[in-house]
């Protein structure tokens, strides 16, 4: 069942002798029951727009949004049926921190001690029991952030929202957190959106992922079909850790297919076969392309692209090996160590099945084939 | 201290001691001059001891001048009275309208606004004879001379700027996301701003509020033109003290005495809110 649904937002801003910003632009999103998004993008790309425009801090320029079949872009933030954990926490500096998260509650009907054991519930939850009866001010940033986490998720709302809702705690916590929180939501069939430019967070914690730059919604999937089968070559760049390697080839016809030709003499050939149709004719009538592989798909060590070794870097688990092949920059991620120092040669193998390709004006071509 | 040593030490309290005397001087010489006749006070050398008399306090309370020339009715009461429902009616009122403007100045950004703003200052700049003359015309026609009405409108040159700028520093500093949490949790913009931004603002508003009622107490000017004998403050009202047979200075000083005691006694308990008020609100850009 659709819980929120988004259609067509532009959001505009104004400002006095300054031309109009827009900050989101045609945004179609479709959120089911129970899902957890999240909203993944560098600063400025629209996300925290997209949010306060749901919760009602921001009129929406254009579009409709509805949540639980009720049209609710123009109803006032308290009918909405939304909570929300705010980014700079908006704790109220005068109550305790249990007193900040009763009064989440207030406007219910709960009786003081159902409301209380709902306190103390969350509070274990997100391990700030301790501080309760401590001030807002008394506490680190990152016990206020789970104080205004829990603020948020001690409410009974259609949809929660939560912006940056880790941004301050250290890593272990949070991946202890981010554990609960999910559980908690999944429990009680809780319906949320976060908005994070944490691409761990992202993956960890939502069922799907709406990638935004530039006010406009890049792609709205799992984390393993942005990884697989991403929409453009922002999505191929963005998400990834190391990013994606992106070479520019010229496409030159072959027998039965193309050769791909990166310069100084090095080719790549992809059969026909390995290419669907759409893909052969938009292949064929172009003669500039952007190969994009993924860092985890470059084997070292063997292969025919002779590369220059600049860094090697053992993390413990995986190296990264990133050389210099003919003026470009490749990065390998392999699981053991690799014997190369800085300045060596070393062959960097690059297989056609694992290329993306993707057009001049950043579509993509076609996707590396999944193994 | 960090770096204190005994001569450092002993630099601070001379320099402390000479700046209190200089300061509180006068206002000790008032309080003493309070309690002597016109002959001790205008004795030369003038002396530190002296034997006090209440004859200044009971000719204000009970209202009867006695002069060379003959006894002499003076309302000094009643303009203790006025000024006290003067400064505080105009206070409210600046409190009534300048809080929701400061809030809505700090919250919203709108056509003109920092104009508008800007103009509420720039009646803080302009001296008060500038607009004397064509406002007492007004007055006039009006039918507001001498009303209370009349001065406590006038008084809102003196209040509402105070109010407006040093309150809409501390909404400011508020942040908006505070009462965007209250207003999610089913509440109305209403209530966000008297629950939430109001009480949070307090110390602020308290600032203010005791800054223009001094302000407005300390007025002279506009009363002295715009109102008549019954409806001035004892600013106005001390000129009494000026008679056919000399000036009565042991009666001035009591009359000093008394009208500063109430704002002198606010502003010592509130001290700790004034100082604040004014750091926070006024100097933050």
């Amino acid at each position: 069942m659709d819980m929120l649904e988004l259609r067509g937002i532009d959001k505009v801003y104004h400002s006095r002798g300054k031309p109009p910003v827009q900050a989101v632009c045609a945004l179609d999103m479709v959120v089911e029951k129970g899902e957890i998004v999240a909203l993944l993008g560098s600063s400025g790309c629209g996300k925290t727009s997209t949010l306060r425009m749901i919760a009602g801090f921001e009129d929406v320029s254009a579009g409709s949004i509805a949540l639980h079949g009720r049209q609710i872009h123009e109803l006032p933030p308290a009918r909405r049926k939304v909570a929300m954990a705010f980014e700079g926490y908006s704790l109220y500096p005068p109550l305790t921190v249990r007193e900040n998260i009763a009064f989440a509650l207030k406007s219910t009907q709960l009786s003081r001690a159902d409301a209380s054991r709902r306190v103390d519930e969350i509070a274990r939850l997100i391990e700030i029991d301790d501080i309760l009866d401590s001030y807002p001010r008394a506490i680190s940033g990152g016990q206020q952030q789970r104080v205004s986490l829990a603020r948020a998720l001690v409410r009974d709302a259609d949809l929660y929202l939560l912006d940056e809702p880790m941004g301050q705690l250290e890593p272990q916590l949070r991946a202890v957190l981010r554990g609960r929180i999910k559980s908690l939501l999944a429990e009680r069939g809780m319906t949320a959106i976060f908005v994070t430019h944490d691409q761990t967070e992202a993956s960890a914690l939502a069922d799907r992922i709406a990638v935004m730059e530039g006010g406009l919604l890049q792609q709205f999937a799992s984390e393993k079909e942005l990884k697989n089968r991403p929409a453009n070559l922002f999505v191929a760049s963005f998400i990834g850790e190391p990013p994606m390697n992106l070479l520019d080839a010229d496409v030159i016809r072959s027998d039965g297919g193309f050769r791909l030709s990166i310069g100084s003499g090095m080719t790549f050939d992809i059969g026909a076969s390995a290419l669907s149709r759409e893909a052969a004719r938009t292949l064929g009538e172009t003669t500039k392309v952007r190969i994009g592989i993924r860092p985890q798909k470059v084997a070292v060590g063997t292969g025919n692209v002779p590369v220059k070794v600049v860094s090697n870097q053992w993390l413990g688990d995986q190296s990264h090996v990133a050389g210099d092949c003919g003026g470009r920059m490749l990065i390998a991620v392999t699981q053991g160590r690799v014997a190369a120092r800085p300045g060596e040669m070393v062959p960097f193998a690059l297989e056609p099945r694992h290329f993306h390709l993707f057009g001049v004006d950043g579509t993509c071509i076609r996707h590396a084939e999944v193994s | 201290m960090e770096h204190s040593s005994l001569a450092g030490l002993i630099f601070r309290g001379v320099a402390l001691t000479l700046i209190v005397l200089f300061f509180m001087f006068p206002i000790v010489w008032i309080f003493m001059m309070s309690f002597q006749n016109n002959d001790q006070i205008l004795r030369i050398p003038p002396r530190i001891l002296f034997e006090p008399t209440l004859s200044n306090y009971k000719a204000l309370i009970s209202g009867q001048l006695h002069t060379a020339a003959g006894n002499l009715q003076i309302t000094f009461m009643r303009n203790l009275f006025n000024s006290v429902v003067l400064s505080s009616a105009a206070v409210a009122l600046a409190l009534l309208l300048g809080v929701p403007a400061a809030y809505a100045f700090a919250r919203f950004k709108f056509r003109l606004g920092e104009t508008i703003a800007f103009t509420l200052l720039s009646f803080r700049f302009a001296p008060p004879l500038l607009v004397l003359l064509p406002l007492s015309l007004y007055y006039q026609e009006l039918g507001l001379n001498d009303t209370y009405f009349g001065i406590v409108w006038v008084y809102q040159l003196i209040a509402l700027p105070l109010i407006l700028w040093i309150v809409r520093g501390y909404f400011e500093d508020i942040s908006p996301d505070i009462e965007h949490a209250y207003r999610l949790a089913g509440h109305s913009w209403w209530e966000a701003f008297t629950r939430i931004a109001v009480p949070l603002a307090g110390p602020g508003i308290a600032a203010a509020g005791l800054l223009s009622f001094i302000f407005c107490w300390n007025n002279f000017v506009f009363a002295l033109i715009l109102a008549s004998a019954d409806k001035q403050p004892v600013t106005v009202g001390a000129l009494a003290f000026v008679t056919a047979s000399g000036i009565q200075y042991g009666q001035i000083a009591a009359a000093i005495v008394l009208s500063v005691t109430p704002t002198l006694l606010l502003a010592l308990y509130a001290q700790r809110y004034l100082v604040e008020g004014l750091s926070l609100g006024a100097v933050k850009g």
